[in-house]
């Protein structure tokens, strides 16, 4: 059974929909206690970052979170709020992958939000199993996180940044596996295989 | 580097898809969630699905199809077409679409474009936005296909809407729109050098060459056709290909 973390931070529907045509089984909760029983841990959302660090401590989920010892994946502002701080309404975060989700710096002709498909490379680790580099994937956002020893993709918008993060079991991925078409379901197949 | 993308528009009437022609590997080229999984299958990068329906029955059947498109693409897609409410955009947005396109009623209502942005965060909110060139050479914001000029000015607007949320703008121009003479490129590069956020060049589409032209000369991010592709001219794979082939970044 699969926890998809539910702490309001906008639609669920397109992961449940993306879980759903892989064939697995998943709770939509904010119960600790499914959610330290579950196989393993969705953590999506879209949003204000420290938006969704109040939702995760208003729900007693931060420490449940960090204790999680099952394979853990962090979709955007979850992958931000795995990190260790971010800039979007200065907020600590959860401190588990190694770096900070800054905005991105303005400059000439770049765009942002950082929106639509951009290609990732530097591919390591079980995730990206059948994932050629250079693949498409689709990202929405405006904070990204910096690159560190947890990077497992990187992706290139004004700079290099972090596409996806791991540290132990914990995994998160900047971009939209849910919506990133036939690789987005590959990565998300290799996660529920882990 | 984001790739530019490519983007089919598909009418729907009464829930049924209204252009679509010419592919016989598909069984109901009427069926809106057959042909969207078909252009996803060529390689379009997003959909948008624009509910032309004139009755309540043909809202409430389009409401019913996004849920059976979310369920079945997984690419982005956007709804559009009398939505005119937080309402209407509630109920599509709970249905599954990623994105919401206004027009109307944001030219009625400006302030539903910041009601929405903050509600929802801009990647939800698309602008679109049917420009005129009137008399005097200024360009016009228009409602009701063309046929109703307004009184904002397309750059003002286009700030404006931006101001106030947009995450892009999806610009056609009537002049050019339905002619397949290719896309005002000028105008396209005015209006993307002057914006933060992305624009999508809409209509007037009869070539690759004119696709290439607005996605470079144009500056534009994306481009949405609806009759090249509804009629098989080209196929979504084909015209990436070609781009590709001139250097333009797009995903394949």
């Amino acid at each position: 059974m699969i926890a998809i973390i539910d702490y309001k931070m906008g639609n669920l529907r397109s992961v449940k929909n993306a879980l759903s045509k892989l064939g697995a089984e998943y709770t939509v909760t904010d119960d600790p206690a499914a959610i330290i029983a579950a196989d393993k841990v969705l953590l999506p959302g879209v949003g204000y970052a420290a938006q969704a660090m109040a939702n995760l401590r208003e729900r007693g989920l931060v420490e449940v979170i960090r204790g999680l010892r099952q394979p853990v994946l962090g979709i955007c502002i979850g992958m931000q709020v795995l990190c260790r701080y971010s800039e979007e309404g200065d907020t600590p975060c959860l401190d588990v992958f190694d770096t900070d989700v800054r905005l991105f710096k303005a400059q000439e002709g770049l765009k942002v939000p950082h929106m639509g498909w951009n290609s990732i490379s530097n591919l390591d680790s079980k995730l990206f199993k059948g994932v050629d580099e250079g693949s498409y994937v689709y990202f929405v956002h405006s904070y990204r996180p910096g690159l560190c020893q947890d990077t497992i993709a990187t992706s290139n918008h004004g700079g290099l940044f972090s596409a996806a993060l791991k540290y132990e079991n914990f995994y998160g991925t900047q971009f939209h596996p849910e919506k990133s078409g036939d690789v987005g379901e590959r990565i998300l197949s290799n996660f529920l295989a882990l | 580097m984001v790739a530019k993308r490519i983007i089919p528009c598909l009418d729907v009437n009464e829930g049924r898809t209204v252009k679509g022609i010419n592919f016989v590997s598909l069984r109901d080229v009427g069926d809106p969630v057959e042909l969207g999984a078909h252009y996803a299958r060529e390689g379009a990068d997003e959909l948008v699905y624009l509910d032309i329906s004139a009755t309540h029955e043909g809202r409430h059947t389009f409401t019913k199809l996004v849920e059976r498109i979310a369920s079945h693409i997984n690419i982005p897609f956007t709804v559009g077409g009398g939505i005119s409410t937080m309402e209407d955009a509630e109920r599509l947005l709970d249905a599954g679409a990623d994105k919401i396109s206004v027009n109307s009623a944001a030219i009625a209502n400006p302030a539903i474009i910041d009601q929405l942005a903050s509600r929802y965060g801009c990647q939800f909110v698309v602008s679109a936005i049917d420009a005129k060139l009137t008399e005097g050479g200024r360009w016009l914001a228009t409602t009701h296909g063309g046929r109703r000029l307004t009184d904002k000015e397309l750059f003002a607007w286009a700030h404006e809407v931006q101001e106030r949320g947009a995450g892009e703008i999806l610009l056609t121009s009537m002049e050019h729109d339905g002619v397949r003479q290719g896309y005002p490129c000028d105008l396209y590069a005015d209006l993307c050098s002057q914006l933060s956020i992305p624009v999508i060049a809409s209509g007037g589409a009869g070539s690759i060459q004119d696709i290439a032209d607005v996605l470079t000369k144009g500056k534009a991010d994306a481009a949405l056709a609806a009759s090249i592709f509804h009629y098989g001219t080209y196929k979504i794979s084909e015209v990436k290909k070609a781009l590709a082939e001139q250097g333009i970044n797009v995903r394949i």
